[in-house]
């Protein structure tokens, strides 16, 4: 396997490392390989995916089917298989991933090392627990870890960071998908109570919230909340996927410009709402039609915010969602979510609540508000999300992960020797008690 | 309508993709290499993607007693047999200096071998009245480099080779595509300097199937490449026996 030394970026590019990169196109290039990191497909918007001056093994180019059941809906795939190509590839069969980030470019991989949560975390819990078996290396040999055989290890790989070892391919349990298209019904949502109110009395399978981050006064927290289900319609035809060719200008996503941008998608809707049909990868991947869209906060990045808080802290919520508005430092990407109690592995990000996410240039006063936001999180007994930091502090992340303690300690039995760390990882001294 | 497919060199990144579209389009795959245990999960991810047949064969292109058993294989399909080349070796022109041995090895991995198997092939597509025969050459076949000129040449040869079966097979209704990829991002290419417009695999593989279907004769992949050979071959020897690129 040759490395390559490179420089490379989790999605947010304000992070940066320096360290060779291996990208094996067979599992038999990682015989005898000693404890190295593996990344998928740096969606992760921090230096979670990133392991400076050190090695890291790219995981995208195993990314195969090695076995599916059309009875059942159980299918076993390497880790570097993307979840929008699962859903491609199985929704025509009546299958889809029971659980989808909000891209479809994430990898299997890097769906179990965050356990990550779909717009239907209310209904279907965490990626984690549609997962049935984990084949890993651990401890240097390869194993296949299931709930069922080893269930520490399986709690702790589910949102594991990677730290407990490679993991080579996982079996999962689909979805149904009855159709190849999904019926949509977007609702103004005029202030934050309305939103709040909107989601929790959702009904439908998979409900998201987008928020206007720039609206104040009495319009404060409005937004659009998207109610979806799986539809028998025949799917549109989606256009051709875009691309940003090169690092935007920084007045591309200034103050006015997103607060225009804002006040115009609100009103695309009607005020007594609508019903669309959209292909399935439109609904669940919006934002994977505009290639390298990251490009467009310029060369300095951006970072994303993302907290759960929960439900009887509404007042904290409003108070941070009034001090991004007064900022005037979102962009229009800005979304609320319900989640549900369910978490599949110890330090999985999900608790029940409201999350919040907000996407922020990388400037001074953006970073500075981003860790108040952090604190008052800590405050309100919310949880942040790792997978989308690159700016929180050690101590405040152990004491919102209650299962840290018994996390580090099944670590450090998979990696003594801490081989697996991560630039995250490291920021945050996770790997000590 | 359903093909056969046989792919030599299945494991490269290339005739992956390759062998997922044809998979996608419900074909037959037999996947031909050296690794079995890689060709069978990709056979398993062909079958899963809807192949109608997967399979994984061992192929070895300096070991000729192994391309009987894949033709017997082959000759018990029904319909058309294509073929898709993607063998190749390309050790580092140094080691070769050191080592001049790596000669052999380098061109019956490019050249003879392959040569050999569609040699063999080649009347059952006859007999069948079509089919279509993928070779991947190369870029570096067109002219001889300091860099590489024992692969190139290997190409070259290869090059050569196609175009002479193109004339036999286009006889009996089949086709041969000489495809030449420039640079790709492929395990081959992975962290070599000086590499650039580097084309993704899916890219690749979507242009040989367009070619396949438009009968293109000799396709530059991405087509910019033609441009580029267009130039460099256009060079003097006199000036181009001086230049290192
Ligand atoms: C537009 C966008 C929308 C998103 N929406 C959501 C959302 O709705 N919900 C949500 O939960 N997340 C969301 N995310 C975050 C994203 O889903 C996660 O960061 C996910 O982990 C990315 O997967 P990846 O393959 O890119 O992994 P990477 O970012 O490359 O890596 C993430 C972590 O996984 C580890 N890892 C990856 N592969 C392996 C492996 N094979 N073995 C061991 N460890 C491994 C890495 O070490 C790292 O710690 C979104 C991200 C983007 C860019």
């Amino acid at each position: 396997m040759r490395w390559k030394s490179d420089r490379y970026s989790g999605w947010g590019r304000a992070l940066v490392a320096e360290g060779d990169l291996a990208r094996p196109e067979r599992i038999s290039s990682l015989k005898d390989l000693p404890p190295t990191p593996a990344i998928g497909a740096r969606r992760s918007y921090g230096d979670a995916c990133l392991n400076s001056d050190g090695r890291a093994i790219d995981m995208t180019r195993l990314d195969r089917i090695i076995s599916f059941d059309p009875e059942t809906g159980r299918a076993e795939v390497e880790a570097g298989m993307p979840i929008g190509e699962l859903a491609r590839l199985f929704a025509p069969r009546g299958w889809i991933p029971a659980v989808m980030p909000g891209t479809g470019f994430a990898t299997v991989g890097g769906c179990i090392a965050m356990d990550v949560h779909g717009k239907n975390h209310h209904n279907a819990g965490s990626f984690g627990a549609h997962v049935t078996a984990i084949r890993m290396i651990h401890a240097g040999k390869a194993k296949t870890v299931t709930p069922k055989n080893n269930p520490g290890l399986f709690r702790a790989t589910l949102g594991g960071l990677g730290q407990t070892g490679l993991i080579l391919s996982a079996t999962l349990q689909l979805a149904p998908c009855p159709g190849l298209s999904m019926k949509v019904r977007e609702s103004r949502a005029g202030d934050l109570d309305e939103h709040l109110a909107l989601l929790e009395a959702s009904q439908a399978p998979y409900t998201v919230g987008w928020l206007d981050a720039t609206a104040r006064g009495a319009t404060l927290g409005r937004g659009i909340v998207e109610e979806a289900d799986h539809s028998l319609d025949p799917a549109p035809k989606e256009g051709r996927s875009k691309s940003v060719p090169v690092d935007a200008p920084r007045f591309t996503l200034s103050k006015p410009v997103v607060k225009a941008f804002n006040a115009r998608y609100f009103a695309r809707i009607p005020e007594s709402g609508r019903t669309r049909v959209r292909s399935i990868a439109d609904f669940f991947f919006p934002l994977d039609r505009v290639q390298d869209w990251n490009k467009l906060y310029g060369k300095r990045g951006f970072h994303q915010f993302q907290c759960v808080l929960p439900h009887s802290e509404t007042a904290t919520l409003r108070g941070m969602v009034q001090t991004i508005a007064e900022s005037g430092l979102a962009s229009p990407l800005a979304v609320l979510k319900r989640l549900g109690p369910e978490r599949a592995g110890l330090m999985s990000f999900p608790m029940e609540g409201v999350t919040l996410a907000v996407d922020f240039p990388n400037r001074d006063k953006a970073t500075a508000l981003i860790r108040d936001l952090g604190q008052r999180t800590a405050a309100a007994g919310g949880r942040v999300y790792l997978a989308k930091d690159s700016l929180a502090d050690g101590d405040m992340i152990r004491a919102m992960y209650p299962d840290h303690a018994k996390w580090v300690e099944t670590a450090r039995k998979a990696d003594p020797d801490r081989q697996l760390e991560t630039d995250l990882v490291r920021r945050l001294n996770l790997r000590s008690a | 309508m359903q093909e056969t497919w046989i792919i030599l060199g299945a494991t490269s990144s290339m005739a992956r993709a390759l062998s997922r579209k044809l998979a996608e389009d419900g074909h037959a795959v037999f996947l031909a290499g050296r690794d079995m245990d890689d060709l069978r999960r990709q056979a398993a991810d062909c079958t899963a993607r809807g192949a109608s047949l997967a399979e994984a064969v061992k192929f070895d292109a300096r070991a000729p007693e192994s391309f009987a058993p894949i033709l017997d294989r082959l000759a018990d399909q029904e319909g058309m047999l294509n073929a898709a080349v993607f063998v190749g070796s390309m050790p580092d022109q140094a080691d070769i200096d050191a080592d001049p041995a790596l000669v052999d090895g380098t061109i019956t991995d490019s050249f003879t071998g392959p040569a050999r198997f569609l040699q063999m092939l080649a009347p059952l597509m006859e007999q069948r009245g079509g089919g279509t025969v993928v070779g991947v050459g190369s870029v570096a076949g067109d002219r001889g480099r300091l860099g590489n000129y024992v692969y190139g040449s290997a190409k070259a040869g290869f090059h050569t080779y196609l175009s002479g079966l193109r004339n036999r097979l286009t006889r009996a209704g089949g086709h041969v595509v000489t495809v030449k990829p420039g640079f790709t991002d492929t395990a081959m290419t992975w962290g070599i300097e000086g590499m650039f417009l580097v084309a993704p695999p899916e890219k690749v593989a979507a242009d040989i199937l367009r070619a396949v279907e438009k009968k293109k004769n000799v396709i530059y992949t991405p087509f910019f490449w033609r441009y580029i050979m267009t130039i460099i071959r256009s060079i003097p020897e006199p000036i181009f026996k001086k230049l290192s690129i």
